[in-house]
């Protein structure tokens, strides 16, 4: 849990007042100006696409440090990969691209097992499934874009995640929000966690089922949620429920924490709940074999209905699956829109996926996915404890590879950032709307294909960085000598 | 007992009286105080004191612990998922080759009609080698959303290239194609704002507009004197123009019908009425006009006038992903507000070679669509006399749609007859149809229907033997 100290919590809200302040000044000469300009005549009648304080945010704050996002890069998002330099003419109102990059450390791409660029093992066969199948099947999986790959793989992550059947996607954010429809519609209550990501909302939301949000995390505010919505009913009717699903994440990609998992699975039995559980950013990355937050906190998937999970974050490739009983799977082949109407995934990315799995599994013949699992395990306890030792506010389990860096002032978002790539290491930071107001931050991702040398490396530039704009916020232990630690821990 | 009663009434009455007829004891503000003045004031305080009494209400008593616990125990959800039944365990065939014009599919090799592969750029080399090029570069996923290092150069490439190649100002790339319709409505419209659409939309249009909460008003299927009326019945309702924003909602060649949108004729009433227009060119892409350009070089309508045109790129490019493209501010505006772009990961940049691949290819062979159209006329001829089945789809369009003559009554029974004649087709002789699918979320009131997918890389024979098998096997069931 975040704890903002009150000096903080002053100033950054001072500065955002301050932000505001001038934001209003600018938008008054913009209208001014713009009284005085004539409008142009094929806009008469026709509303504009964002009134009055719609785009105010976007506008005013954003553009101002817009070089600090959608920085485009020329090579893998491997852990060294080349970030493309841009420049601007007009005040950061327009960014263009140069021809120059600059080699930097990766901090920010959600490669956890280090499949982003070419593997050894996984692309010799992805070229192959290209070359066999093409780049598409142009055609949506109950008509004619259903090829062996893709069957293998239904069975294969059924197998992996430990359920009966599976289904495939091809986007992550489709998975979600034309899933929920399909299993819960007006009558239903869902009750989801509130910092649930953008696709469960929409889902949520496009499915007609009230929804009630429980505090982050906290299995005895569900329960609360669970009695009251019970013994009320549906709004205004009173009538009972049809049913009830509780979706939660396996690791928020925000905060970097676990989901209280075995508590929530206790929760929902005892009161009859459905569970579904969202493990975009852990399947692959935590627990012993790399099966995700069951097999970390020990809970049986036989007790969770529906497990999702993306193939982008550790897989390095794209597309969604859910995997659930048998008889949930073959209802959703039957209806769900996503299956029914949308291309298939593209086959050479369902055969990166296969040998992706393989690996980890070791059925490659190495043990070469033993050693990512526990290298990304070794990476990041290592990196939090030392981020810890700095005297950084780091949120977020251990384990966990996703590791947020507390900022909180505006003016520390980009000052951050840039300094960090001045000295080639590119870090991502996120500010509201992704977080709330006042809690901005720096998500570090750290990935298995990160050496010792290069963590050391990003530990001294971030230190140097924090000292110089002051994010440094608790007390930091006195420095051991760097290398000490990392010999013992070898 | 009655005398005693009676007794102690009379007292009762002879005291009241007494007091009633009391003389004058004192003098106030120079009003007599009499006796009865007492027992009036007396009553009224008495009557004001029951009216503001509350009226009896049961008390309202918040549930205990106990009875919550018996409520929660009562309570039965219902299954996840209904029953499952015989046709929910109906498995599509699988490919063992790429979904060319001639496939495998259970060892058998067959004439594939289920693949929107217009332009036959599957298997096409070009597109291959600069996807290998890809693969070895980048990899095969980008790992990120586009604001964190999810942007590859390849990417703002094929941006530029979509716009150079359709005319536009700028373009944005979104990762998946049925996502891109669905995330583009919201960003645009919001709670309050006006939406005149086709009631044959496809499901992805139809989540877009029930998520945008606009009020969504339905004209008849590519009927514009429907769509003329319906505009005037809303325009006439509406009060402030300024303020509301409003928008036609209509797809180029419709999925479920196979027709074509009259396109000068929306932009006339679209600048009458003062509505902005969101096309959904997925089928169109590079299929209709001389160069494939799409809709607006087929109606001779010039691109400035059509606001947003967004496309999936799964049909004609043979390649995976969406693209929306406009104005710089449109284009602009999506970049921050658009859902499925912002909080999802990049297409991978193979794909977005392949589309680059797909335009070059497409520039460098106008003569691909001569082909097409061809081919489309062809089947058209064969196809003009099946029995129990009639045309519907435009004569330029390269989805082949036959509808039952005679509807059955249901969607179920149509779709069971239509999978019987599919079914028989692919098994007897080799030919790979689809029908059209519904959701049990879909609303499309359209009829369903047997689809043909015809691309350039058919050739004759293969046209003629699919007219011919769907005859022989129509003749049958409709016998």
């Amino acid at each position: 849990m975040v704890r903002l100290p009150y000096t903080t919590a002053l100033t950054t809200l001072f500065s955002y007042g301050l932000l505001f302040v001038f934001g209003q000044l600018r938008d008054f000469f913009r209208k001014l100006l713009g009284w005085i300009r004539k409008p142009k005549d094929q806009l008469k009648g026709y509303a504009p696409i964002c009134l009055g304080l719609e785009d105010f945010y976007v506008r005013r704050l954003y553009l101002r440090i817009q070089d600090c996002f959608g920085r485009p890069i020329a090579s893998a998002p491997d852990s060294w990969f080349d970030v493309v330099e841009r420049y601007s003419n007009d005040n950061n109102k327009t960014l263009q691209r140069s021809e120059k990059t600059s080699r930097c450390l990766n901090l920010g791409s959600y490669n956890y097992l280090g499949f982003a660029a070419a593997d050894e093992y996984c692309t010799p066969r992805v070229i192959q499934s290209l070359k066999e199948y093409s780049a598409s099947t142009c055609s949506t999986r109950v008509e004619g874009g259903t090829t062996k790959l893709h069957v293998e793989l239904e069975e294969l992550v059924a197998r992996f995640v430990g359920k009966e059947a599976a289904i495939l996607f091809g986007m992550g954010y489709v998975t979600n929000s034309a899933l929920i429809p399909c299993l819960i519609g007006k009558g239903g209550l869902i009750i989801s966690d509130s910092l649930n990501h953008n696709s469960i909302v929409n889902g949520a939301r496009g499915s007609g089922a009230t929804v009630r949000v429980f505090q982050h995390n906290t299995p005895s505010h569900l329960e609360e949620v669970l009695r009251e919505q019970i013994a009320e009913g549906q709004p205004r009717t009173h009538r009972p429920w049809k049913k009830i699903i509780v979706i939660v994440e396996g690791i928020y990609s925000m905060e970097g924490e676990l989901c209280k998992l075995p508590e929530i699975i206790a929760v929902c039995k005892k009161y009859k709940a459905y569970t579904y559980l969202d493990e975009a950013h852990s399947i692959g990355a935590v627990g012993k074999s790399g099966r995700g937050v069951c097999e970390l906190l020990g809970v049986d998937p036989a007790d969770v209905d529906i497990m999702m999970g993306t193939f982008t974050k550790s897989f390095g490739s794209c597309g969604g699956y859910i995997a659930a009983s048998k008889e949930i799977i073959q209802y959703l082949k039957y209806s769900c829109p996503a299956h029914l109407y949308a291309t298939s995934m593209s086959p050479p990315a369902v055969q990166q996926v296969i040998s992706a799995i393989k690996v980890i599994l070791g059925e490659d013949g190495s043990s070469r996915g033993a050693q990512k699992l526990a290298r990304i395990r070794e990476n990041s306890n290592f990196f939090r404890s030392e981020l810890h030792k700095m005297g950084f506010e780091v949120l977020g389990d251990n384990d966990s590879p996703v590791m947020p860096i507390m900022l909180y002032n505006p003016a520390k978002i980009p000052a951050f950032s840039r300094e960090c790539l001045r000295q080639n290491v590119a870090v991502v930071t996120v500010a509201f709307p992704a977080t709330p107001l006042l809690l901005a931050r720096a998500r570090i991702c750290i990935s298995a294909s990160h050496t010792r040398e290069d963590l050391i490396k990003a530990l001294e530039v971030i230190s140097k960085v924090g000292d110089l704009i002051g994010v440094k916020y608790f007390p930091a232990e006195p420095p051991k000598h760097l290398n000490q630690g990392h010999n013992k821990l070898e | 007992m009655a005398s005693e009663i009676m007794n102690a009434t009379s007292n009762a009455l002879f005291w009241i009286s007494s007091a009633f007829d009391a003389p004058t004891r004192a003098v106030v503000f120079g009003v007599p105080i009499d006796g009865h003045l007492v027992v009036e004031v007396l009553l009224v305080v008495v009557i004001l004191f029951q009216l503001t009494r509350k009226s009896y209400k049961p008390p309202k008593k918040p549930l205990t612990e106990k009875e919550i616990d018996e409520l929660c125990d009562d309570w039965v959800p219902e299954p996840l998922t209904p029953q499952i039944t015989e046709e929910m365990m109906v498995e599509p065939p699988t490919l063992e080759s790429a979904a060319g014009p001639h496939a495998i599919v259970d060892g058998k090799e067959v004439v594939n009609f289920a693949s929107a592969n217009y332009l036959g750029l599957i298997g096409n080399e070009k597109v291959t080698d600069s996807c290998v090029g890809a693969m070895e570069k980048y990899g095969v996923g980008s790992c990120g959303p586009r604001g964190f290092y999810g942007t590859i150069d390849v990417h703002l490439d094929c941006e530029a290239r979509v716009s150079k190649f359709l005319g536009t100002p700028d373009s944005i790339l979104y990762s998946y194609g049925i996502s891109t319709i669905f995330s583009v409505i919201p960003a645009f419209c919001k709670k309050g704002d006006i939406i005149v659409a086709d009631e044959g939309v496809h499901w992805a249009v139809q989540n877009g507009l029930y998520l945008s909460r606009s009020t969504v008003v339905y004209f008849k299927h590519n009927d514009m004197k429907s769509l003329e009326a319906t505009l005037e019945k809303v325009t006439g309702r509406s009060k402030n123009p300024e303020k509301v924003r409003r928008y036609i909602v209509a797809e180029a060649i419709y999925q479920n019908s196979g027709q074509i949108a009259p396109l000068d004729e929306i932009v006339r009433l679209k600048e009458k009425y003062r509505f902005r227009i969101i096309l959904d060119e997925s089928h169109s892409f590079g299929v209709l006009g001389n160069s494939g350009r799409g809709l607006a070089e087929y109606c001779g309508v010039p691109t400035e006038k059509i606001d947003i045109i967004t496309a999936g790129m799964g049909n004609a490019l043979a390649t995976d992903g969406g693209l929306c493209t406009g104005s710089v501010g449109v284009v602009n505006h999506q970049r921050l507000m658009s859902s499925a772009y912002l909080f999802t990961a990049s297409l991978p940049p193979y794909l977005a070679s392949a589309a680059i691949g797909a335009l070059e290819y497409l520039e460098a062979n106008p003569s691909v669509l001569t082909n097409l159209r061809a081919n489309i006329a062809i089947l058209l001829k064969e196809l003009s006399d099946v029995s129990g089945l009639a045309t519907v789809s435009h004569p330029l369009s390269p989805i082949f749609f036959l509808k039952l003559k005679k509807s059955t009554g249901s969607n179920k029974t149509d779709m069971h007859l239509l999978d019987s004649i599919t079914n028989q087709v692919l098994k007897e002789h080799s030919v790979l149809i689809a029908t059209t699918k519904r959701s049990s979320l879909d609303k499309c009131p359209l009829p369903l229907g047997l689809r043909l997918f015809v691309s350039a890389s058919h050739s004759e024979s293969d046209l003629i033997k699919a007219a011919a098998s769907l005859k022989k096997v129509a003749a049958v069931v409709f016998s």
